[in-house]
């Protein structure tokens, strides 16, 4: 580092790694300590308990589900915002970044309060039979709620950086609209949506606040992993707690993981 | 090159149609999604906290415990945010400027909490901090184990705000002032920390909306007594005994601190773009990893002869 | 047949970028667009491939109007300055677009996309992506690609703009002879008057979103309509109404009614021809354009006297639509005869 002596460029290598260290890896570390402090068994058990499966079960569904659609919804607004002026673009931009900034306790509530008995949806989705709190389709909505700005923000910069000659020159080669963006638009933003997926998955697979106030956490029903840390914890089962902790644990470094590769692959 | 204003101004034109749609019925779409997904829980929250007249929204806004929750809550971001301010700037100058064996793993690492779920963190931070620790250190249900948990959620924040600006940085305004005597700490300060301040700021913003909203990292390590009970476990416990205009009251209150940070960091980036070569055309940034302001760029940028 | 534009029209804001612009581009010819930033030439060329809508006016190619047809189906070739290359696909890729859009069997689009890689003469790299090219191949890969799917009309928007000078002169000439080989109607826009004289059998020389005069590059430099294009196309010097080129102003060491005093201010060798500066006794500067051999004749330095005698001029009168109005004033053909004398300094 230039402009730095030996003495600072040590201090302030200790400063920063040290509260790395203590911050972000010894709690990483601890997961698999304590997971594994009365062997390999209880964790393993604690998983594969019927209530354990349900709840992976149940994360994953959140994330097939609200992933796929965060993705359309993610690309095509991206596509509107970049390519096409218009005066609400930053309006929905400032609505898109809302997720970003607000707590999850506060998205539940909202939600809560928009379908819930007394809520505005209430009454007719009673009617109609249809259940949302405590129950699928709002946990579902919540996971949406919570991850919906990430695939727009990672693709708006790439839509921006890949300009619009090649979209184009493909329309001067008699492709139409669907084809110039399957064939052309799509494979050049390929690996800023692909970012943006992996950030979506991993905010669906670790969404706490707003998905335990929208589901109430009923063990083996609406209880997804998460929430099934936070129960098992409440009910003095470490090994089932840890062991949840380390399967999301295991699912956050492979986040990171796929993040780190993806980004190198923005760049190039 | 010639300017060519039509590409300047990126206007709709024949041929650029979305796929499928037509920009118009696209735009209905995405602003039913977002009204649906966001906007329409929202304005049903806001709804509920005034089901009983502003009166009764102040009565519970100004509770007691409401009260101490809001101010609990604001002084740990507050103190998290200058914390990590400083730690984050430390943190994005030695993974820029310094090279040290497993530095890429270590920049990985930092978005460990984005990636890893909330109440996961809360529990081991219990672990490593708590009453079994293996350190010695107990702070668990303590308001220190508030602002540890917030330290660590907002970390990321500000170390992915500050990096992409060092890495722009123009060295050679640095060798100047090197050549007219200003000695290393001279040009951080007035150099070097100057063009970082807008990312700072942005990142600071949005930590600082994250950190009053936090709940899951809170809520196992700190727990829920009244004197550690931030607004997102207070709201959650509302909730529970039924009082919903109580948890909504006082969940506007965060909402509109989350609007006023999000306008505040979208009002710095557009004063940041008006110095800057490039812009994102009006569309805000978050600093987010891998998500870095590049602005648009004409092709010929990648020419090669 | 060929193409034609009538009263084109195009406003961006406040900028009027076209103003009621009409030209003939004949079947098969090669012409160039010509004229400095914003004048309006790359919207023209975008309009006739329908990358640009026009307010008002009419496209016609090859005998029908395309006004309201989309550039899918104008059947028209556009080259980008930037090469616009689709990264994410090879070379062999990129020229096959066209044609796996019109769902042509695979072994033919093969055997069209070698056949015109071997005419770009990039046979070999099909499978090579762009950024592995340099900019002279990513330009023949662009120009392989338009061509594939045999356009009527082929445009190039300053398609050598973004290349090193050797290149750019090299893919000139390159472009000349592909011209003669296919014969498909090409229009170039280029602000390099010396490359639209080099490659195109028509010039339009355009200037402020208007057609200041067409017609071939003899043409536009002996007979220029006004000022604009005899400046453009061409070096000139203006002395008071009229305007000399450089080649016509002779250099003489006497004085006579014909001649003008000046003052040597610098004398630049530029390889085969000698540029000489001078300043006139009301400060106006003028250049001269000489031959080595006529330099070592006059022998003259810098600060020295001599005699300034346009060999021809031009003058304009007002407006001019296009169509020569240029008075040209021969003033007689001494040259040689007058710089023999020897000059006393």
């Amino acid at each position: 580092m230039s402009g730095t002596s030996t003495a600072s460029r040590w201090g302030l290598r200790t400063l920063g790694l040290g509260y790395l260290l203590l911050l972000l890896l010894a709690p990483l570390v601890m997961i698999f300590y304590k997971a594994f402090e009365e062997g390999l068994a209880p964790p393993f058990e604690a998983i594969t308990s019927a209530d354990g499966l349900h709840a992976l079960k149940l994360t994953l569904l959140m994330v097939v589900i609200s992933v796929p659609l965060n993705t359309i919804f993610g690309v095509g607004c991206a596509l509107l915002l970049v390519r096409h002026k218009w005066k609400g673009n930053g309006v929905i931009d400032a609505v898109i970044n809302l997720p970003f900034a607000i707590s999850p306790v506060v998205i539940g509530l909202s939600l809560y309060l928009l379908y819930g008995t007394d809520g505005w949806f209430g009454p007719a989705l009673a009617e109609a039979g249809i259940k949302v709190l405590f129950s699928v389709p709002g946990m579902v909505l919540a996971s949406i709620f919570v991850s919906l700005p990430f695939v727009v923000r990672e693709t708006v910069p790439v839509l921006q950086e890949i300009g619009t000659e090649q979209e184009q020159a493909a329309s001067t080669l008699g492709a139409n609209a669907w084809q110039t963006f399957w064939r052309v638009t799509l494979p050049a933003i390929r690996w800023g949506v692909a970012y943006g997926v992996v950030l979506t998955t991993a905010r669906v697979l670790g969404e706490f606040g707003a998905v335990t106030i929208v589901s109430g956490s009923i063990t083996g029903e609406t209880q997804t992993l998460p929430l099934f840390v936070e129960k098992q914890y409440a009910n003095f089962n470490q090994a089932g707690a840890y062991g949840a902790s380390i399967l999301l644990a295991v699912l956050a470094l492979a986040t990171l993981l796929g993040m780190n590769l993806l980004k190198r692959k923005e760049d190039a | 090159m010639e300017a060519h204003p039509a590409t300047a101004q990126m206007a709709p034109r024949a041929g650029m149609r979305l796929p499928g749609v037509g920009a118009g019925a696209g735009r209905g779409l995405v602003v039913l999604y977002l009204s649906l997904m966001v906007l329409l829980p929202l304005a049903a929250l806001t709804s509920q906290s005034l089901e009983g007249g502003l009166g009764t929204f102040w009565d519970q806004v100004s509770s007691p415990l409401a009260v101490s929750s809001l101010k609990l809550t604001v002084i740990c971001s507050l103190i998290v945010v200058v914390v990590n301010a400083i730690f984050g700037t430390i943190i994005a100058w030695i993974l820029v400027r310094d090279d040290f064996p497993g530095k890429a793993a270590v920049n990985a690492v930092i978005d460990l909490p984005f990636a890893l779920p909330t109440i996961v963190a809360s529990l081991t931070l219990l672990a490593i901090y708590g009453s079994d620790s293996p350190l010695g250190i107990d702070i668990a249900f303590t308001r220190t184990a508030v602002v540890v948990a917030l330290l660590f959620v907002t970390l990321p924040f500000v170390v992915r705000a500050v990096q992409p600006l060092l890495i722009e940085i123009d060295r050679e305004m640095e060798e100047a002032a090197a050549s007219l005597g200003a000695g290393g700490f001279t040009v951080f300060r007035r150099i070097i920390f100057p063009n970082l301040l807008p990312g700072l700021a942005a990142g600071v913003a949005l930590a600082f909306a994250r950190a009053l909203g936090e709940f899951g990292s809170v809520l196992i390590f700190a727990g829920g007594l009244p004197e550690t009970q931030v607004s997102s476990v207070f709201i959650r416990n509302q909730i529970e005994s039924g009082n919903e205009i109580g948890a909504s009251a006082v969940s506007v209150v965060l909402l509109l601190a989350s609007l006023v940070l999000l306008a505040l960091v979208s009002l710095i980036q557009r004063w940041t773009s008006r110095h800057e070569r490039g812009s994102s055309g009006g569309l805000t940034t978050m600093p987010m990893s891998g998500s870095e302001p590049t602005g648009s760029k004409e092709e010929g940028d990648d020419e090669r002869n | 047949m060929g193409i034609s534009v009538e009263g084109a029209s195009k406003r961006f804001g406040d900028f009027q970028a076209l103003n009621d612009v009409s030209i003939d581009v004949p079947d098969g010819s090669l012409t160039a667009l010509l004229g400095p930033s914003g004048s309006g030439k790359s919207t023209l060329l975008r309009a006739i491939a329908g990358l640009e809508t026009l307010d008002t006016g009419k496209v016609v190619i090859s005998g029908q109007e395309v006004s309201k047809t989309p550039p899918q189906k104008r059947e028209v070739g556009f080259v980008f300055q930037h090469y616009a290359a689709f990264k994410h696909m090879t070379v062999f890729g990129n020229v096959g677009f066209g044609l796996k859009i019109r769902k042509w069997d695979k072994q033919k689009i093969s055997d069209r996309v070698h056949e015109l890689l071997q005419l770009v003469q990039l046979d070999g790299l099909a499978d090579r992506y762009p950024d592995q090219l340099s900019g002279g191949q990513r330009q023949r890969m662009a120009l392989a690609r338009a061509l594939a799917v045999e356009p009527q009309v082929l445009l190039l928007d300053e398609p050598f703009g973004a290349l090193d000078a050797r290149v750019r002169k090299d893919l000139r000439t390159w472009l000349r002879h592909l011209h003669d080989e296919m014969h498909v109607t090409t229009i170039f826009v280029t602000h390099d008057q010396e490359e639209a004289m080099d490659v195109a059998e028509q010039l339009v020389v355009m200037n402020e979103g208007r057609v200041e005069q067409s017609g071939s590059a003899d043409d536009l430099y002996d007979h220029p309509a006004n000022e604009f294009v005899m400046s453009f196309v061409g070096e000139v010097n203006q002395l008071g109404e009229s305007y000399v080129r450089p080649h016509d102003m002779d250099v003489v060491l006497e004085p006579d009614d014909r001649t003008e005093e000046a003052m040597v201010q610098r004398i630049v060798a530029l390889g085969f021809e000698i540029r000489i500066e001078f300043v006139l006794g009301d400060g106006t500067e003028v250049w001269a354009q000489l031959t080595r051999a006529e330099l070592q004749k006059l022998e003259l330095r810098e600060g020295q006297i001599a005699y300034l005698r346009p060999s021809q001029t031009k003058s304009f009168n007002g407006d001019s639509p296009s169509g020569d109005r240029g008075a040209s004033t021969p003033l007689g053909a001494q040259d040689g005869g007058d710089a023999e004398r020897s000059a006393a300094v």
